[in-house]
């Protein structure tokens, strides 16, 4: 049971930790949890039809149909959480200013949910597909008990979900007046490491050189399967010894996006004026 | 912008016509075949991986930064390299405990 809890557990916890993000940045947003609720439910019900239809997409595009597949949603996720950085540093402002009355944020909040949501369905249907088809696999060869599949995966689900929670209530601790500023910095930074995880499927694939692998080793240090390695890798897209092209896209897709934000900023305060 | 992509796509296309080592991986009854793979260093290779079993399987080695789902009876591919000399140990996520190899580069 413990070996099934702890694959799930690995599988949910990439997931929780951007709902944790998610769910902070809409922080003072009415009729977020439907929302996130929604996006979740939605990325579960993609996982189950990915899950599916995963033969048709191994086969497609000369075997590297799934890559490109990842590679497309990582990449829808970026432009999501960019488009999202620079409405936060736009109306934000305003939001964390009335972050205690509900009326002035209602306006405007609702952009962001529906931006976060896709953020949130494509996070969850990534790892949520290959949860499934693990689930199915052990179905299926009778290796394992239906109490060991169940207990286990509610045992690996429980602990994923307790990881973004805890980061979660962890963020809501942050003084407000450094909270947006975090979050934003996060937001990027997850950004940044799925930019970064597109391009290793797109270099696995051979659609992108590596330049170079791995550009360093830390794997004698903090290895990508240990707990803190684990987490920074769901949080911040830490990877152990990367490809030079993904420290190349996650650098780019950082810069770019912060200069985003930084613009969208300086033009609503020269608005303002 | 539109050089840099152009540049990433001939490159792209580039490094598909250098892959020219091919290397073949069955898995059955949740086991690898050949269980250690020898690769030569310094270039880039194809590993096609048929999966025998009924069952889906993830290919997955943390040393060489690939994970790739195979479902049930299909084929897929990786690339992996160029590696420097060494054992990279790979898994089969779904089946840890059958599904284990290296591959080996001199």
């Amino acid at each position: 049971m413990f070996a099934t809890s702890l694959i799930i557990f690995r599988e949910v916890l990439e997931a929780a930790l951007v709902i944790g993000i998610v769910a902070a940045a809409t922080r003072g947003i009415p009729a977020r949890g439907r929302w996130l609720f929604g996006g979740a439910m939605l990325g579960l019900l993609g996982s189950a039809i990915i899950a599916a239809s995963m033969g048709a997409i191994a086969q497609f595009a000369d075997g590297i149909g799934q890559e490109l597949f990842n590679a497309c949603i990582l990449g829808a996720a970026v432009v999501m959480l960019a488009w999202h950085s620079m409405w936060m540093a736009s109306r934000g402002q305003a939001i964390s200013q009335q972050a205690r009355s509900l009326g002035g944020a209602i306006r405007g909040g609702r952009q962001s949910l529906s931006i976060l949501l896709v953020v949130v369905a494509v996070a969850v249907l990534r790892e949520g597909a290959e949860t499934v088809l693990f689930l199915y696999g052990i179905s299926v060869t009778g290796t394992t008990s239906l109490v060991e599949m169940i207990g286990g995966g509610a045992l690996g689900l429980a602990g994923g979900a307790a990881a973004g929670l805890a980061l979660y209530m962890g963020l809501l601790r942050i003084p407000v007046r450094w909270f947006f500023s975090v979050i934003s910095v996060l937001v990027i930074l997850l950004a940044a490491g799925m930019a970064a995880q597109a391009a290793r499927f797109l270099v696995q694939a051979d659609l992108l050189p590596s330049l170079s692998a791995p550009l360093w080793d830390f794997s004698n240090f903090m290895p990508n399967e240990s707990p803190a390695g684990a987490v920074l890798h769901g949080l911040v897209g830490y990877d152990a010894h990367p490809a030079g092209i993904q420290v190349l896209f996650y650098v780019t897709v950082a810069i770019a996006i912060a200069l985003g934000t930084q613009w969208a900023k300086s033009r609503t305060i020269s608005a303002k004026k | 912008m539109q050089k840099i992509f152009a540049l990433l796509l001939i490159s792209a296309s580039m490094t598909a016509f250098a892959a020219d080592i091919e290397i073949k991986l069955v898995i059955e009854n949740h086991r690898f075949q050949p269980e250690t793979v020898n690769v030569p260093t310094g270039k880039k290779v194809k590993l096609v991986i048929e999966n025998r079993d009924s069952t889906p399987e993830e290919f997955e080695s943390h040393p060489l930064n690939r994970e790739k789902v195979i479902p049930g009876k299909s084929t897929g591919t990786v690339y992996i390299g160029p590696l420097a000399a060494g054992t990279y140990p790979f898994v089969g996520e779904f089946n840890e405990k059958t599904a284990k190899g290296f591959i080996v580069a001199k």
